[in-house]
C-alpha cells in the first residue's frame, strides 16, 4: 500500500476486510447449516400415506337396553312424544349436561312439504325435548348435497333449530378429518365430519322414509352418509357396501324415522307432492337396523328387498326381525 | 495468462458443457446419450431454483444441494457465476461483443454506464419469490413462477426444445423420437428476443431482467474480495466502462451488486493500476445497495403475494381442474406440483416418445411451460417401461419412480400401477361402435396385461346387407393407467375415438373415479 495515497486509511480497509471475511464465513456456514436442516430426506408426494384414526362412534346408552316404539298419526311432535314416552321417556337416553348432536337429513334445498328432508316441526320438538331433559347443548348438522346454507334454510331446518334453541353447524372444508373404519373396505383413510363432534356425548339421527333409486330405500342408516366428506359419490358404485359400513361406523343413542309421509317415487330427491304417500307412522328406536326394517314396510318392501339390511343383520349390527324388539305400538289418541 | 483470457476459457468451457449436457439428454446408451451424464447439473447449481423451492415447499430437494456451492462462491467472490459460468450469460456476452465491437468507443462507453432501470431485476426477484411463499390452504398455495425468467431454466428450455430441435429437425439424429413441441414458437421468440436485445444494450437480460443475477447480486454484494477503483492517479477517462459487462461503474464507487466479475476493466485501464482486484471496499468506495427503493420493493412483494391467489381464483385447483391436462407419471398432486415445477423442460427433453410437452396457456398462465402429455404429438403415448422424466426433474415435481413402483409390482402391488389418467371410448367416432367397421387397434396396442380394453362382441348387418362381426372396445377403469398408447394409435387421428383424460390419476385422491380397493 502506498501510504501517501488518498482515500481511507489502509488500517480501516484491513479491519473492514477482516469484518467482511468473518461475515462471509458466517454466511457460508449458515447457508450450509440451513441447507442441511432443510434437506428433504423423504421423497415428495408420498402416495401411500394412510391415516389410521379409528372412526367408529358409539353413542349408545346400554342401560336403556334395546327398544323401539311405533307411533301412528299425522302430528309429528305428538307422535315423537308418545313414542318416546313408550320407551320410558327421553330422560332414559339424554341426561342432564349431555351435549347432543342431531344428525338430520338436509340433503336438498327443497321445502319441507316435499318430504326429501327432515321435517322442521319434528326437529324442533326433538330439540325441545332434549333441552327439557337437561341437555347442555344441542347441535344440528348434516353435510348436504346441495349448497349447505340453502339446504338448511329452504328446508326449514335452520329456522326450526334456531327457534327451538339448538346450534346449527354448517360444515366447511376444514370440518372433516380423515380416518379409517376398522374392518371396513370402503371407509379407509376417508374424511369424515369431525369438527362439530367435539365434546358431543349423545347422537340422534332424524330421517324421513324415502325410496332411493340406487339403494332401494334411504332411512336412518343411509342418513349417516351425510357424515362423509370427500368425493363420496364414488361410493354409489357399491351402495350396499357403504351403507353396511355406515351401520358399522355409527352406534347412535337413538334414531327417529319419520314415515308420516313416505317418498314412494323419484327418491331420494322427489320434487312433487305426487311422490309422497301418507303412511302416518313415526318410529323411534335404539337399533337403526330394526328401525329401517320396519320403515321398509312403509315403502311396500321388506328388509329382504334391501341387501344392505340383510347384510347388516348377518353381521349382527342390528335385528332385521324388528318384532324381536317387541316394539311398543302407540296409536293416535282418539279425538 | 491474463485473467480475462481465463474468464473466456471458463465461459467457453461451461457453455460447451451446457450444450453437451443438452445434447446428451436423449434416452439411450451411446456415449452421446444420457447414460450417466449429469444432464440437470446446471439446474442443480442454480440457487434461484433452490431458494424458490425452499420457500414454496419448506424443504431442499437433495440434488439442489449443489446450489449451496454456488451460494458459497458468491458470498466469497461476488457474481462469478454470472460472469464465468452461466451459459445464458455467456451467450449474451458473446452476442454483445459481436454487436458492439465495431461501434465508436464513445457509444460503447455510454452503453455500459449504470442505468437505474437495472433495479428492475430486483423487483422481479422480490415478486417471484413472494409468489412462492404463501401457503394458506388449497386455494392460496404457493405458486413457483421463478422459472419464467430464471436464466438456467429459460436457457435449458430454449436450447433443448427450440435450438436443438431446429438444428435436428431434418436429421432427427439427436433424439429418440420426433422433436415437436407445442408452444415452442413462444419459447423460441422469447429466447431470440433476449439474445437480440444485446444488440441494443450489452448483456441486457443480465442487467435488467435476470432474477438469478439479482439474487446473486444481493448475496455477493458484501464479498470480501472484488474489483475496485484505487483512486491513485485516476484521470476518469472512462475507458473502464468500455467493455464492462455489468454496467457497475468500476472506476468507483463500484456498484457491488452489479459487477459480473468479467474483469475487463482490469485489462482496459490505460494506467494499469487504477483499478484492481483485491480486498473490499476499495479506496474509491462502493455502493452496496442494489438501488431498489423501499417503495418499489414493497410494491413488488405485494404484487407477488397477490399473484398466486389471483391464479387460483379460476378454480383450476379445485372443482374446475383441467381433465385434458395429463401430468407425467410420478408427478405430485397439482398444488405441490405448482410449488415445485420450475418449467425447465428437462423432463420434456428426455421423454423418449416426445409425448411430454410444455403446456401453453390452455390450462391457465400459471401452468405455462409445465409438462403435460399430448398423445397426438407423442409417438406412442407414455411407455410403461420408462421412468426417465422423474429422474430428470431437478425439484421433485416429478418423483423419481422405480419401474416397480410405476408398474405396481415387487412390493407395490397394494398400491397398483401409477395411473396418469383414464381412457374413454367416444362411441360416436369409434369405427366398430359407430361405423360398422372392424378395428380394435386400441385393444391390440394396449400395453397393460391383462388388457385394460376388452371387447364387446356384436353381429350387425351393414347397409349392403352383409353380416359383419364387430368387436367393440370397452375400457376397464380398474386396469387403465392412462398411458395414451390407444389414443395415439387410434385410426381416427384427427380427434381420436379413444381419448385420455386425467380422471382417476393416482396423484390426487380427489380425482379418483373408482372405489379405492378396485384400483388395487
Amino acid at each position: 500500500m502506498n501510504p501517501s495515497a488518498p482515500g481511507p486509511e489502509p488500517v480501516a480497509t484491513r479491519r473492514e476486510f477482516f469484518r467482511r471475511g468473518l461475515r462471509a464465513g458466517a454466511a457460508i456456514a449458515a447457508t450450509g447449516g440451513l441447507g442441511a436442516w432443510l434437506l428433504d430426506r423423504h421423497p415428495p408426494g408420498d402416495f401411500g400415506r394412510t391415516q389410521g384414526r379409528d372412526l367408529r362412534m358409539d353413542f349408545g346408552v346400554r342401560s336403556a337396553g334395546p327398544g323401539m316404539a311405533i307411533a301412528t298419526g299425522r302430528d309429528r311432535p305428538g307422535m315423537l312424544r308418545r313414542a318416546l314416552a313408550a320407551l320410558g321417556g327421553i330422560e332414559r337416553f339424554i341426561a342432564r349436561g349431555d351435549r347432543v348432536m342431531l344428525k338430520v337429513n338436509a340433503a336438498f334445498a327443497t321445502p319441507a312439504l316435499l318430504g326429501a328432508t327432515t321435517h322442521p316441526e319434528l326437529l324442533a320438538e326433538l330439540v325441545r325435548l332434549c333441552r327439557a331433559a337437561g341437555a347442555a347443548s344441542v347441535v344440528v348438522t348434516d353435510n348436504p348435497i346441495n349448497t349447505p346454507e340453502s339446504c338448511f334454510e329452504l328446508s326449514g331446518i335452520g329456522g326450526a333449530a334456531r327457534s327451538a334453541g339448538a346450534d346449527l353447524f354448517i360444515p366447511r372444508p376444514g370440518s372433516f378429518r380423515a380416518g379409517t373404519l376398522p374392518g371396513g373396505r370402503l371407509i379407509r383413510d376417508w374424511p369424515v365430519l369431525d369438527e362439530p363432534f367435539a365434546g358431543v356425548t349423545k347422537l340422534i339421527g332424524v330421517a324421513p322414509v324415502k325410496g332411493h333409486h340406487r339403494a332401494g330405500a334411504s332411512m336412518t342408516i343411509k342418513n349417516w352418509y351425510g357424515l362423509l366428506g370427500g368425493r363420496r359419490n364414488q361410493f354409489h358404485q357399491d351402495i350396499d357396501g357403504i351403507i353396511v359400513e355406515l351401520a358399522m361406523l355409527v352406534k347412535p343413542t337413538l334414531v327417529v324415522l319419520d314415515g308420516t309421509d313416505s317418498m314412494m317415487t323419484n327418491g331420494p330427491t322427489g320434487g312433487s307432492l305426487a311422490d309422497l304417500k301418507e303412511t302416518n307412522t313415526l318410529i323411534v328406536g335404539t337399533d337403526p337396523v330394526a328401525t329401517d326394517a320396519f320403515g321398509a314396510t312403509l315403502l311396500g318392501k321388506t328388509f329382504r328387498d334391501l341387501p344392505y339390511l340383510v347384510r347388516a343383520g348377518e353381521l349382527g349390527l342390528g335385528a332385521t326381525d324388528f318384532e324381536s324388539l317387541k316394539p311398543a305400538r302407540v296409536p293416535a289418541p282418539a279425538t | 495468462m491474463r485473467i480475462t483470457t481465463a474468464r473466456r476459457i471458463a465461459q467457453i468451457f461451461f457453455f460447451a458443457l451446457f450444450a453437451w449436457l443438452c445434447l446428451v439428454a436423449t434416452v439411450g446408451t451411446r456415449v452421446w446419450q444420457w447414460r450417466g451424464w449429469p444432464i440437470r447439473w446446471f439446474l442443480e447449481l442454480d440457487p434461484l431454483v433452490a431458494v424458490g423451492t425452499v420457500l414454496s415447499t419448506r424443504s431442499l430437494y437433495p440434488v439442489l444441494s449443489w446450489a449451496l456451492a454456488t451460494v458459497a462462491l458468491t458470498i466469497l467472490l461476488g457474481r462469478v457465476f454470472c460472469g464465468w459460468v452461466c451459459p445464458f450469460g455467456s451467450m449474451h456476452h458473446f452476442v454483445s461483443w459481436l454487436a458492439q465491437r465495431s461501434l465508436p468507443l464513445k457509444r460503447r462507453i455510454e452503453a455500459n454506464r449504470y442505468h437505474r432501470a437495472q433495479a428492475i431485476k430486483y423487483c422481479l426477484l422480490a415478486g417471484l419469490l413472494a409468489a412462492a411463499v404463501l401457503p394458506v390452504g388449497r386455494m392460496m398455495l404457493a405458486s413457483l413462477q421463478t422459472g419464467l425468467l430464471d436464466p438456467i431454466p429459460l436457457v435449458n428450455r430454449s436450447f433443448n426444445l427450440v435450438v436443438l430441435s431446429v438444428a435436428d429437425l431434418a436429421a432427427g439424429r439427436w433424439s429418440g423420437a420426433g422433436r415437436y413441441y407445442s408452444g415452442a414458437g413462444l419459447i423460441g421468440a422469447i429466447f431470440l428476443a433476449a439474445v437480440l436485445l444485446n444488440v441494443a444494450v450489452p448483456r441486457f437480460y443480465c442487467r435488467f431482467i435476470c432474477p438469478l443475477g439479482a439474487l446473486l447480486g444481493v448475496i455477493g454484494r458484501g464479498a470480501p474480495w472484488g474489483i475496485g477503483g484505487q483512486r491513485t492517479k485516476c484521470v476518469e477517462c472512462g475507458v473502464c466502462d468500455l467493455n464492462c459487462a455489468g454496467a457497475c461503474t468500476p472506476m468507483g464507487p463500484i456498484r457491488a451488486s452489479e459487477c459480473l466479475m468479467c474483469m475487463n476493466c482490469l485489462d482496459d485501464c490505460p494506467k494499469g493500476e487504477q483499478i484492481a482486484y483485491g480486498p473490499r471496499p476499495a479506496p474509491a468506495g462502493e455502493i452496496a445497495s442494489p438501488g431498489i427503493s423501499r417503495r418499489d420493493f414493497v410494491i413488488s412483494i405485494a404484487a407477488g403475494l397477490a399473484a398466486a391467489p389471483l391464479a387460483r381464483l379460476g378454480g383450476a385447483t379445485v372443482g374446475d381442474w383441467p381433465a385434458g391436462m395429463i401430468r407425467p407419471p410420478g408427478a405430485v398432486a397439482e398444488e405441490e406440483f405448482m410449488a415445485r415445477c420450475v418449467k425447465c423442460s428437462e423432463c420434456v427433453r428426455v421423454c423418449p416418445t416426445n409425448v411430454l410437452q410444455p403446456a401453453g396457456f390452455s390450462w391457465g398462465w400459471e401452468a405455462l411451460w409445465t409438462p403435460a402429455l399430448n398423445n397426438r404429438i407423442g409417438t406412442s403415448g407414455c411407455q410403461p417401461n420408462c421412468i426417465a422424466c422423474g429422474h430428470a426433474c431437478p425439484t421433485g415435481a416429478i418423483r423419481p419412480l422405480t419401474l416397480d413402483e410405476k408398474l405396481g409390482r415387487a412390493g407395490f402391488e397394494a398400491a397398483g400401477p401409477i395411473r396418469i389418467g383414464l381412457a374413454y371410448v367416444d362411441r360416436g367416432r369409434c369405427l366398430p361402435w359407430a361405423m360398422e367397421r372392424p378395428c380394435i387397434v386400441c385393444e391390440e396396442t394396449c400395453p397393460v396385461s391383462p388388457k385394460a380394453i376388452h371387447l364387446d362382441d356384436a353381429e350387425q348387418t351393414t347397409r349392403e346387407g352383409k353380416a359383419v362381426r364387430l368387436q367393440r372396445p370397452v375400457v376397464d377403469p380398474a386396469r387403465c393407467t392412462g398411458c395414451g398408447v390407444c389414443e395415439h394409435e387410434c385410426p381416427m387421428s384427427g380427434l381420436p375415438a379413444i381419448r385420455v383424460t386425467s380422471d382417476n390419476e393416482t396423484r390426487d385422491r380427489g380425482h379418483a373415479v373408482l372405489l379405492r380397493h378396485e384400483n388395487q
